[in-house]
């Protein structure tokens, strides 16, 4: 395909947003067409790249440079499109979900004031996205990565006018801006290192070739600086990829409509930062590899464990995408290149499918909520559903497939994937042995957990009793536009749509052959990973059959049979804090409070304190009141002494003297000749005296 | 008695008579009058020292007579002066012309 085509993938979403901020409020709601329309030749777009990608699969980078964007003769950046079998995929992935999202948000966000604004921000988003996965190098990546946490804040604050939306919006965009400052002087590191090396450059390919050529010469003081500007940059994945530390906004996102949660917080934008860590993996050293699944593997794990309590639904479906986030990021740390990325996409389809179908229970809620007049009750607490499976069969049946799609039960997309990562932690630790132990462990661990708290919201939400009789008789089947995209989603979680084979348990096909094992080349040997991957596969796929089964088995126990009382066993539980520390998020939040928040609070009110009470009415006051005093003076001064004495003296010295003179203007010519006289007479006496 | 100082007495003399006159007398003409007689006695000087300086040329009869014609002219405006003053103020007593009093 020409060049040309994919700047499309940039100027139609652009121009969708354009269109929807302009003159879309003016056209009403049938605006949406222009959307739909522009973001479905987006997707037939991406879909021909991807066909025409699958068919001539060359393992070559056509990367082709599209205009110089900086040009200061050493200093120089260009901005490319990267066009390879990753992007390819995400660019698939992007504009489907976008798609999808936008055909289902015809229904959902039916009636809203602001309907045209959100198409425009939907566009906008895809228009950044878009960009990130078309960039070829940081600088350019970086810009698109900011436009996405724009677009981010723009659609969690869409509902501006509760509080608690406008906060998240904020927290989410403060909480990604800690991650990008890292990126960012990781970006500048790379620049600097590279520029020392002989060329600078910022694309990924360069970067690459550069250090592919010069690795054998670098000294363990270069590859400390490669260590630490890839933990930098990844860094920027932490934040928007929602992992830890930093994974505290996502659930909050969940403030924004719930197609907005799908597309921007399940599907897309926070597998940005999966994305730009495989955009980076050649040139991340095993040091910093080892971060990175640390980080992946705590955030699995841990995330995986606050989902189990949460009553919400958008919460725990939340809290699952920051545990299958972290899975994917473990995956690329252990090396699992391939894993990775296939877990991506798979995750992208099931999730976004999993929270259309959370979007079309909580509509239907909504509704019938609505219709009782009940606006107390909240439409997303699972504690009010139960039972729904009757009343919404398409919706249960494409939420089940993608719930089995994610706790990794054979058939399903989300087995495949899981599985390579599992494989790629066991063989993570038969290679460095010691404390590595914890990735395995905490990959499996988050497996179970996984299975259960996802049945625990299918049976909730849609299996046992009604827990409102009266809503649940207004529940309703949502219409087409949302329906349709839930079994889109739903057949795309199945195996056989990433491998065309019948076999469930094989993962070959075409995705992998899309997809290459990945390439390290600063110090990583891959193939001695890959087969390390390949030999402990079959212990994998052993265990974590077991484990999904565990988890499934235990959630049927504890809600489907209810043999256990749960309550119960949570109050026996909490006897150890256990269940308030996972109600609670770990408290997380709460530290961030106690550490961060309050202290810097307690700065600004003191400086605050110092700047008002002490330096504003203190000082600054003091030169007010003092001028005031010395203005007072000075005019004082002015008026009673230099004008009423000095001024006005001379006025009166002048009038007297004028007064004295006046008597000699007698008027009578004869004494003014007596004058002449006198004076005559004087002259001459004193001429003649002398 | 024919001397210069005899001239310059009576000059003198008719200087102080009509000083005298100019600043004692209240009527308007009588203060010209006076002031005739002041020309007449720098007449009488020129006259006088031209006759007794032994002078060839007749410059001080011609000075007397410029003065002469000077008070023909001055005698002329001063008596309009006066017209005019009396026309205003009924009266040709220059104490009542005193309007220019400050």
């Amino acid at each position: 395909m020409p060049i040309s085509i994919f700047t499309l993938f940039l100027i139609l979403p652009l121009a969708s947003f354009i269109f929807q901020l302009s003159i879309g409020k003016r056209i009403g709601r049938n605006s949406h067409w222009v959307s739909l329309s522009f973001i479905f030749v987006t997707l037939c777009i991406a879909l021909g790249n991807l066909f025409s990608e699958i068919s001539h699969h060359s393992d070559e980078h056509a990367s082709n440079l599209v205009f110089n964007w900086i040009d200061l003769g050493t200093f120089k950046i260009e901005h490319g499109f990267q066009l390879d079998s990753l992007s390819a995929i995400m660019l698939v992935v992007v504009s489907l979900v976008s798609f999808l999202v936008h055909l289902y948000s015809t229904e959902y966000m039916k009636g809203d004031p602001r309907y045209t604004r959100y198409f425009g921000f939907l566009g906008l988003f895809t228009f950044s996205m878009n960009g990130i996965v078309l960039a070829d190098n940081l600088i350019m990546m970086y810009v698109f990565w900011e436009l996405v946490g724009l677009s981010s804040y723009l659609l969690i604050g869409f509902w501006f006018e509760k509080d608690s939306a406008a906060n998240a919006s904020k927290k989410a965009f403060l909480t990604n801006r800690v991650g990008d400052i890292g990126m960012f002087l990781g970006i500048m590191t790379i620049y600097f290192f590279t520029a020392s090396l002989g060329s600078a450059t910022l694309s990924f390919d360069g970067i690459t070739a550069l250090f592919q050529s010069s690795f054998s010469s670098f000294t363990p003081a270069d590859i400390t600086i490669v260590t630490i500007a890839g933990v930098l940059i990844f860094c920027g994945a932490i934040g928007k990829s929602a992992q830890f530390p930093l994974n505290i906004w996502l659930p909050d996102a969940m403030e924004g409509p719930t197609p907005v949660s799908a597309l921007i917080h399940a599907a897309t934008m926070v597998a940005a930062g999966v994305y730009m860590t495989v955009r980076i993996f050649p040139f991340l050293t095993p040091q910093a590899l080892e971060v990175v699944a640390v980080v992946g593997a705590v955030t699995a794990f841990g995330a995986a464990i606050i989902a189990i309590t949460q009553k919400d639904i958008k919460k725990v479906l939340a809290y699952s995408t920051v545990s299958q986030l972290g899975y994917m990021v473990m995956a690329l740390g252990v090396g699992a290149y391939q894993a990775g990325f296939f877990h991506l996409t798979t995750h992208a389809m099931f999730k976004a499918c999993l929270f259309l179908c959370s979007g079309s229970v909580i509509h239907a809620m909504h509704h019938a909520l609505h219709h009782l007049n009940d606006h107390k009750t909240d439409p997303q607490d699972m504690s009010n559903m139960g039972g729904m499976r009757n009343k919404m069969p398409i919706t249960y049946a494409s939420m089940l497939i993608a719930t089995l799609a994610i706790a990794g039960v054979p058939l399903f997309s989300g087995f495949l994937s899981k599985d390579m990562i599992l494989a790629g932690t066991l063989a993570y630790y038969h290679a460095h042995h010691g404390w590595t132990i914890i990735l395995p462990i905490a990959g499996f661990g988050a497996a179970v957990i996984t299975a259960f708290y996802m049945f625990r919201l299918i049976y909730l939400t849609f299996h046992g009793e009604p827990a409102r009789k009266d809503v649940y008789d207004q529940i309703h089947e949502s219409p087409l536009p949302m329906a349709f995209p839930l079994m889109l989603l739903a057949g795309l979680s199945l195996a056989f749509s990433f491998t065309f084979n019948l076999n469930p348990m094989d993962s070959h096909g075409w995705f992998t052959h899309l997809i290459s094992e990945g390439i390290n080349v600063v110090g990583l040997n891959m193939s001695q990973v890959i087969d390390g991957i390949h030999h402990a596969h079959h212990d994998a796929m052993i265990i974590s059959l077991t484990v999904a089964g565990i988890g499934i088995g235990l959630a049927a126990i504890f809600y489907l049979y209810k043999l256990v009382n749960v309550e119960k066993l949570a109050g026996v539980l909490n006897f150890f804090g256990l269940y308030n520390l996972s109600y609670n998020k770990f408290y997380i939040d709460e530290i961030y409070d106690a550490i961060l928040y309050r202290p810097f609070m307690w700065f600004c009110n003191l400086f605050s304190w110092i700047d008002w009470d002490l330096y504003d009415q203190k000082f600054i006051d003091f030169w007010g009141w003092f001028t005031l005093k010395i203005s007072d003076g000075a005019g004082y001064s002015d008026y009673n002494w230099l004008d009423q004495k000095l001024v006005d003296g001379f006025g009166k010295i002048t009038n007297k003297f004028g007064q004295g003179l006046k008597v000699t203007q007698s008027g009578i010519i004869q004494n003014y000749l007596l004058g002449g006289v006198i004076g005559f007479v004087t002259i001459f006496i004193i001429f003649k005296a002398f | 008695m024919d001397n210069l100082s005899t001239y310059l007495i009576i000059s003198a003399i008719l200087f102080s008579l009509g000083i005298y006159g100019v600043m004692t007398r209240r009527n308007a003409v009588a203060i010209l009058m006076g002031i005739e007689l002041i020309l007449n006695s720098a007449n009488l000087n020129f006259v006088a020292f031209n006759r007794f300086s032994g002078m060839e040329k007749l410059e001080g009869q011609v000075f007397s007579i410029f003065v002469i014609v000077l008070a023909a002219a001055e005698a002329a405006i001063a008596l309009a002066i006066i017209i005019n003053l009396y026309k205003n103020l009924n009266t040709v007593d220059v104490d009542e012309a005193d309007s220019l009093k400050g």
